[in-house]
C-alpha cells in the first residue's frame, strides 16, 4: 500500500526522523494560509500524488510543475491554484496522469548537500537494507546502473537496526563532516526503526539533506507498506487513498483479490500469481491482449470468484474471457460452482474460454458439462490462448 | 534416490486441526505419505485424520521421530511456527502459509540459517517425490516418477510444467515449490546444487519469474557447477513495470529483473528456454536431447 508523503512524514516525525514543518492544503487559500503560518522566507508547494517524479512532471495542459517554490502567500495560492483538480503528468503516472487533490506547503531550508537514502528488503542478504548515496535528487536507478560504485549498502538486524559504527561508516563514505556524524547516527537509526515497526516495504528519502547548520532533514519521503502486514497496524490502514488507486483494483483488493488493470481485450480469471502472469504471456503469444492480470489464490470460495467475474466484466475492453485454473488448494470445483453462479447473476456478455485441470478436474467439469451456461471447453493451455484469442476477435477457433 | 524427501519421510502438519491443514494432511496421506502426527497449540490429545495432534513441535517429534514438517499456520503466527520447527531440529520445514509480512521473515532467515534445518517456502506448494512422498498442496496425480527435477517459485505454473513432463512420458524426480516471497528458505541455486548431486535426476527444469535476481544467479551457477541439461521458463515476460502481479517478488524495477536480462542470462549458460508456458516441457526435452546429441559426438 501507498501513501502520501505529507502522510509519509507525519510517521517519520512521530518516529523521530527529522522533516520540515509543513501544512497539506486542499483549496489555494489554505495554501497562503499556511505560507504565512510556516513563517519562512520560503516554501515549497508540492502536489501529492502517490507517484514519484513530480518534480519534474507537468500539469495537463500547463507549465506548472507538481513542486514549485514559493516565496509569498500569494504565490503559494497561485501554485496551488495550478496544481490543485488538475491532472498532473510524471514519468510514473502514464500519460493519463493522476489528478491532484491536496497540496503540501513545506517550510525550507537552507541546503548543503543532496543525498539519498532508502531501506528495502534485500532478498539475497535476507535481511533490510539501507542504501545510500551521495548523488542525491536523482533518478537512483540510472545511478545505479551507470555508477554503482556511488550507492552504498548496509544490511541491518531488524531487531538490533544499523549499530553506530554502521552509521560512521555511512557518514564517512557519504562524505559528511565530522560535525555532523552524530546527527546522521540519530537520522540513520531512526529511519530504520521506523522502517521495522511500520512494516514498510520501501522508505526512501530523495533527497536527504544536510543543512546548512550541519543538520540532517529527510526533503522528500515515500512510503510503501506491506500488504501481508496491514493486519497489525490499524493507523496506517486508515491512511489508504482510494482515489489514488484503480477502482476494480480496490475492489478486487476488498474482495482478497489480486487484480491489476491492464489494457487489452481478454479477460483471464487464474489461480497462482506465477500461472497468471504465464497466461497473460500465451495470451500475448498468440496475438492476443491481456485485459488484466488477475490471481484468484489458492484459498479463494465461490462468492470471491464470483466477484472476480464481476469485476472482469465491469472492465468494457473485455471482448472474451480465458480461466484457466490448475487446481492445487484451489478445487476445480469451486471454480465451476462459482462461474454458474456468476453467469446467473452477472450474465456473461462476452465468451467464455475454460481450461480446468488438478484438484477435483473431473467433478468440476461435470457441474459445468451439466449447467447449460454457454462456454467453450478447452483442453491444454495452447488450445485455451487459440480459442480465447479467436473469440476476442469475434472469430471462431 | 530423489532430493529432500522420499517413503521413508515422516511427516507432520503444524496448524492440522485447521480446515486447509486438515484437507491436505488427508491429501498427503491418500497420496502415500507418511504423515505421522500434528501440531495445534492447546489441540494436544485430540486427533485428526486418525493422527495425534500435539500441543507442541517437540511433543510430536519425540513420540513420532517426525523428521520433516508441512506448515499450515496462519500468516501472523507462521514465523513463529518455523521458528519452533527449527528449535526442534526438525531437517526439513516446508512452510505452505501464504502472506507473512515481510519483517517476520527476515527475522527468520538469520535462525534458520544458523540451523542445521532446511526450510522450504514459505508461500510455496511443498515437495513432492512422486510415487512415495508428498508435503503439500499439489495435486498428486499429474506427476509420474521418473528423472526431471523441477524447481520453481510459482505453484500453480510447476504443476503446468509438471503436468506437460508427465504427457509427454518423462516423469520426475523430485518437484521442489521454492515460494513466491520475496524471502525464501531455499533458493534455485541450493536446489540445483542437491539435483546436481542427486543421481536419479537426469536432468533439471526450472519455472522463474520476472523481479529480483534469483534467476540469474541460478544461470552462474548452471555454468559452472551443473553438468545436466537444464531448460527454464521466465513468467511474466509481458507484465508491465512497475506493476506487482500478486506475487510480492514479482515487480520490475528500472533495469533489474526484466525478463530480458534473465532470459540472456539463461541462454547464456546453455539453458534451453521456453519460448511459452505451453512449451516448457518440449523445451526439456530438447535439452535433453541436446545434451544426448552432444555426447554422442
Amino acid at each position: 500500500m501507498k501513501i502520501h508523503e505529507y502522510q509519509a512524514k507525519e510517521l517519520l516525525r512521530a518516529a523521530g526522523v527529522p522533516v520540515l514543518a509543513g501544512k497539506v492544503t486542499r483549496t489555494p487559500d489554505e495554501a497562503a494560509a499556511a505560507f504565512t503560518a510556516l513563517g519562512t522566507p520560503i516554501c515549497a508547494v508540492k502536489a501529492q500524488i502517490h507517484a514519484g517524479g513530480r518534480g519534474k512532471g507537468m500539469v495537463k495542459g500547463s507549465t506548472q510543475r507538481g513542486v514549485e517554490l514559493a516565496k509569498s502567500a500569494d504565490d503559494a495560492a497561485r501554485i496551488a491554484k495550478g496544481l490543485l483538480d488538475q491532472t498532473l503528468v510524471t514519468i510514473q503516472t502514464g500519460p493519463e496522469g493522476q489528478v491532484v487533490h491536496q497540496v503540501f506547503v513545506e517550510s525550507g531550508c537552507a541546503i548543503e548537500r543532496e543525498l539519498y537514502c532508502a531501506i528495502l528488503v534485500d532478498r539475497h542478504a535476507g535481511s533490510p537494507v539501507l542504501i545510500a548515496s551521495t548523488a542525491g535528487g536523482m533518478d537512483i536507478e540510472e545511478v545505479a546502473h551507470k555508477t554503482p560504485e556511488l550507492i552504498i549498502t548496509e544490511p541491518f538486524d531488524p531487531d538490533r537496526g544499523l549499530s553506530a559504527w554502521q552509521t560512521r561508516l555511512l557518514s564517512a563514505r557519504l562524505g559528511l563532516p565530522a560535525a555532523s556524524w552524530r546527527a546522521a547516527e540519530q537520522f540513520f537509526k531512526a529511519l530504520t526503526k521506523a522502517f521495522v515497526n511500520l512494516d514498510a516495504s520501501l522508505l526512501e528519502i530523495n533527497p536527504l539533506v544536510l543543512t546548512k547548520d550541519g543538520t540532517m532533514v529527510a526533503l522528500d519521503a515515500k512510503m510503501t507498506f506491506d500488504d501481508n502486514a496491514l493486519f497489525r497496524h490499524k493507523d496506517v490502514a486508515a491512511l489508504r487513498d482510494e482515489t489514488e488507486e484503480e477502482p476494480a483494483e480496490t475492489r478486487a483488493a476488498a474482495a482478497g483479490l489480486s487484480y491489476v488493470k491492464l489494457n487489452g481485450t481478454i479477460g483471464c480469471l487464474v489461480n497462482g500469481a506465477g500461472l497468471a502472469m504465464s497466461t497473460m504471456d500465451l495470451v500475448k503469444y498468440h496475438g492476443g491482449e491481456p485485459a488484466n492480470f488477475l490471481d484468484v489464490g489458492g484459498g479463494a470460495d465461490v462468492k470471491q470468484v464470483t466477484e472476480a467475474f464481476r469485476i472482469i466484466l465491469s472492465d468494457k475492453n473485455v471482448k472474451a474471457i480465458l480461466v484457466n485454473i490448475f487446481g492445487g488448494i484451489m478445487r476445480c470445483t469451486t471454480i465451476a460452482t462459482a462461474l454458474i453462479e456468476a453467469s446467473k447473476t452477472v450474465g456473461f456478455t462476452v465468451p467464455l474460454v475454460v481450461r480446468l485441470e488438478g484438484t477435483e478436474v473431473e467433478e468440476g467439469k461435470k457441474i459445468l458439462a451439466n449447467s447449460g451456461t454457454t462456454i467453450i471447453t478447452a483442453d491444454g493451455l495452447t488450445d485455451a490462448a487459440k480459442k480465447v484469442v479467436a473469440a476476442s476477435k469475434g472469430l471462431k477457433a | 534416490m530423489s532430493i529432500l524427501v522420499n517413503r521413508d519421510t515422516r511427516v507432520i502438519c503444524q496448524g492440522i486441526t485447521g480446515k486447509v491443514g486438515e484437507f491436505h494432511t488427508r491429501g498427503c496421506l491418500d497420496y502415500g505419505t507418511r504423515m505421522v502426527g500434528g501440531v495445534t497449540p492447546g489441540k494436544g490429545g485430540e486427533t485428526v485424520a486418525d493422527l495425534p495432534v500435539f500441543d507442541t513441535v517437540a511433543e510430536a517429534v519425540a513420540a513420532t521421530g517426525a523428521n520433516a514438517t508441512m506448515i499450515f499456520v496462519p500468516p501472523a503466527f507462521a514465523a513463529d511456527a518455523i521458528l519452533e520447527a527449527v528449535g526442534a531440529e526438525i531437517p526439513l520445514v516446508i512452510a505452505i502459509t501464504e502472506g507473512i509480512p515481510v519483517i517476520d521473515m527476515a527475522r527468520v532467515m538469520p535462525v534458520v540459517r544458523a540451523s542445521k534445518s532446511r526450510l522450504i517456502g514459505p508461500n510455496c506448494p511443498g515437495v513432492i517425490t512422486p510415487g512415495q512422498c508428498k508435503i503439500g498442496i499439489m495435486p498428486g496425480y499429474i506427476h509420474t516418477p521418473g528423472h526431471v527435477g523441477v524447481m520453481s517459485r510459482s505453484g500453480t505454473l510447476t504443476y503446468e510444467a509438471v503436468w506437460q513432463l508427465t504427457q509427454l512420458g518423462h516423469g520426475q524426480s523430485t518437484c521442489v515449490g521454492l515460494g513466491g516471497d520475496p524471502l525464501v528458505g531455499s533458493s534455485f541455486i541450493d536446489i540445483l546444487a542437491l539435483f546436481e548431486a542427486d543421481p536419479d535426476t537426469h536432468s533439471i527444469l526450472m519455472m522463474g519469474e520476472i523481479g529480483g535476481s534469483a534467476e540469474e544467479e541460478a544461470a552462474e551457477f548452471v555454468k559452472h557447477h551443473v553438468t545436466k541439461p537444464v531448460a527454464a521458463f521466465i513468467a511474466g515476460q509481458t507484465a508491465p513495470p512497475g506493476k506487482r502481479m500478486g506475487h510480492a517478488g514479482a515487480i520490475i524495477s528500472g533495469g533489474k529483473g526484466t525478463a530480458e536480462a534473465k532470459l540472456a542470462a539463461l541462454e547464456s549458460a546453455g539453458i534451453e528456454v521456453a519460448a511459452s508456458p505451453a512449451d516448457m516441457g518440449a523445451a526439456m526435452v530438447r535439452a535433453i536431447e541436446h545434451k544426448n546429441k552432444k555426447k554422442q559426438k
